[in-house]
């Protein structure tokens, strides 16, 4: 940082209220696809070209192996041996005596393979994500240009990139990583829930991200959403500040959730197996608020898993929170996730289909069968099981719903309310079922008409949104008229000052992954029902997502310093 | 070509880590080795080769050494595929 440099402010969807203060490493872009044009050298020139950078590629790869050790090394060494691959080498070579390049023979020869691997599925299509790094690697070399990739330094540095894939974040030394910082993708991109779960600063979808250049210092909030770019000396002591109070924060024990004027507010984590337990437990949990059925029927093949199988896993589950709530969601499976079982159909918009309770209805005996397990496996345990239906549009689904598990016998049947119709007739929902948990990934995808798994509208996909957050209210306000619960179980919930002002909007339990229960206990604790409320007031009165968060956050500084 | 018949112990089949080791030691081994799963051979030093065979825990595989001191060939590279390296 020079004397001379102006700072500057970007902006973005910050992710969970972290701070982090260091110095920019950009990931480098992917390669562009080496072009087909023939080669100009001829194939002797070309062939030795690929032998110098396979030979370097693979030294080089060893040579991150020696120094990573343990399984990692594992891993690079196996990457190594595909540089040096026989067969490779002979569709390379193939490829040149017909013309090509080398870059052009190695994109196309590592490609043949990655589809195989990919067609063969499972952990063989993990490791076609290995392979195409390898294939970035030997052609950056071929090209002269920084190999693309995560970036490997010794200092802790912050980390710039379009967005990540899995691939790439299985590959971060997160020790390394003081903050996460992205041009493209939301706040459900893949880095925005990896830096959720791993508790790691981030701001996703930053303006001007894509100008920070390695080196640069910079100041990254996720609280305010902000990235500040060569930061004055007094940035930096405030941001220090800051850090160093919310460190102070995050030592609240493990407890149960409360308000700092003691009204509870149960955490309950969400789980995709019985394989989160003991995780879920260790961070407090105080039951379970949302688990998710869809492995067991993912896992089960051709035919919808057993009653006795599925009674042996919720059983299993109820063991794990003996004396607590636990609330199971019905399968929820659709056009995106389909089922061969229960619908297969092609549909143009998946997300608008034959979905959630829907395709379950349509194919009764599978949701029958399932209750019957979940009953079952209840009558034998002291947990609370709480069963709940995915995707409820009507009044109509939900009383559908809770008698045919009345009949069945659920003790306490309530449904999801992810879709705008169930939230503005909150009022009638819950006075049919027992109990509403809100989606708010879904739901944000309905309000704002924005496909949750496209790219291209992700700036959409924001709770913090006062449509949303209206919605929210509805249910809020029926859930206190009927005296009824109200959870919400989705990413929003994570976000712990998000979270405050939806247990304002009148929501009653919480439940996110475990990994984020510490910062959302420790949140809660700062503010007292009265002023979640007015916070919630302030987040309906804005004009966006981004104003929503602005105007908690300045009245957040305000009450603090009153 | 001296040829034997083995079931693959490692737990997660051979990809991987048992996959790099047995590739290592068969292209150690200066003769070339065949590696084939059902009706499909591959170069037992190539590790993509290996790898897209999708050989599973407990799949039957056939290797066979072509050349000098097969059978030593055989013996190691046996004993890797029978040893449990996941273990």
């Amino acid at each position: 940082m020079t004397a001379t440099e102006q700072s500057q402010t970007l902006v973005g969807i910050g992710v969970g209220r972290g701070i982090a203060i260091g110095r920019v490493l950009r990931m480098p872009d992917p390669l562009p696809e080496p072009a087909t044009t023939p080669s100009t050298i001829g194939p002797d020139s070309e062939r030795d070209r690929v032998t110098a950078a396979l030979q370097a590629t693979g030294a080089d790869i060893r040579e991150r192996g020696e120094r990573a050790g343990g399984k990692a090394q594992e891993v690079l060494e196996a990457q190594a041996l595909m540089a040096d691959d026989p067969t490779l080498r002979s569709e390379i070579d193939t490829r040149i005596d017909n013309g090509a390049t080398a870059e052009r023979a190695v994109h196309e020869a590592f490609g043949g393979f990655r589809d195989m691997l990919v067609g063969l599925g499972g952990y063989m299509a993990e490791r076609a994500a290995d392979l195409d790094d390898v294939a970035q690697r030997i052609i950056a070399r071929l090209s002269g240009v920084a190999a693309p990739g995560v970036p490997e330094s010794d200092e802790p540095f912050v980390l710039v990139a379009r967005d990540l894939a899995p691939a790439d974040t299985a590959l971060l030394d997160l020790d390394k990583v003081l903050a996460l910082v992205t041009s493209d993708g939301g706040p459900t991109s893949h880095t925005a829930i990896l830096a959720r779960e791993k508790s790691i600063t981030a701001v996703v979808g930053v303006v001007g991200a894509r100008e920070l250049v390695d080196g640069t210092d910079v100041v990254v909030n996720a609280g305010s959403g902000e990235v500040v770019v060569a930061p004055s000396a007094d940035d930096v002591a405030r941001a220090e500040q800051a850090r160093a109070a919310q460190l102070n924060r995050a030592s609240v024990p493990i407890g149960p959730g409360q308000l700092a004027d003691g009204t509870a507010v149960p955490l309950l984590a969400n789980l995709g197996s019985t394989d989160g337990i003991e995780g879920a437990l260790a961070a407090g949990a105080e039951g379970v608020g949302l688990f998710r059925t869809e492995f067991l029927f993912l896992d089960a093949g051709s035919s919808a898993p057993t009653v006795a199988a599925q009674y042996a896993h919720y059983s299993k589950l109820l063991r794990g929170f003996s004396g607590k709530k636990v609330v199971v969601r019905a399968l929820d499976a659709g056009a995106d996730k389909p089922l061969p079982f229960l619908n297969d159909a092609h549909e143009e918009n998946p997300a608008l289909g034959l979905r959630g309770l829907r395709a379950l209805r349509a194919a009764e005996q599978i949701l029958r069968d399932q209750l019957t397990a979940l009953a079952r496996a209840a009558s034998e345990s002291d947990a609370d099981l709480w069963v709940m239906a995915p995707m409820v549009s009507t009044v109509e689904e939900t009383r559908y719903f809770v008698s045919l598990a009345r009949e069945l016998g659920i003790k306490t049947a309530g449904v999801m309310v992810e879709v705008p119709s169930s939230a503005l007739l909150a009022d009638r929902v819950l006075g049919e079922a027992d109990f509403a948990s809100i989606g708010t990934n879904d739901l944000t995808q309905y309000t704002l008409a924005a496909d949750r798994m496209l790219g291209s509208v992700s700036s959409f996909q924001d709770p913090w949104h006062p449509a949303v957050l209206r919605l929210v209210g509805e249910v809020g306000r029926a859930g206190s008229a009927h005296g009824k619960s109200v959870g919400i179980c989705g990413e929003a919930a994570a976000d712990p000052l998000l979270a405050v002002v939806l247990v304002g909007l009148g929501a009653t339990t919480l439940s996110m992954s475990p990994s984020a229960i510490a910062d959302v206990r420790a949140e809660l604790r700062q503010h007292t029902r009265e002023q979640a409320v007015q916070l919630a007031q302030a987040a309906l009165r804005a004009d966006d997502a981004r104003g929503a968060r602005d105007a908690v956050n300045s009245l957040v500084a305000e009450l603090a310093s009153s | 070509m001296p040829e034997r018949t083995v079931v693959v112990a490692s737990a997660h089949g051979l990809h991987a880590r048992p996959a790099a080791l047995f590739t290592q030691a068969a292209s150690k081994a200066g003769v070339p080795v065949t590696i084939t799963k059902g009706d499909r051979g591959v170069n037992a030093a190539s590790i993509l080769g290996v790898i897209s065979l999708g050989i599973d825990h407990g799949d039957e595989v056939v290797i066979s050494v072509d050349g000098e001191g097969a059978d030593s060939v055989l013996d190691e590279l046996t004993e890797l595929l029978t040893t449990d390296h996941d273990a």
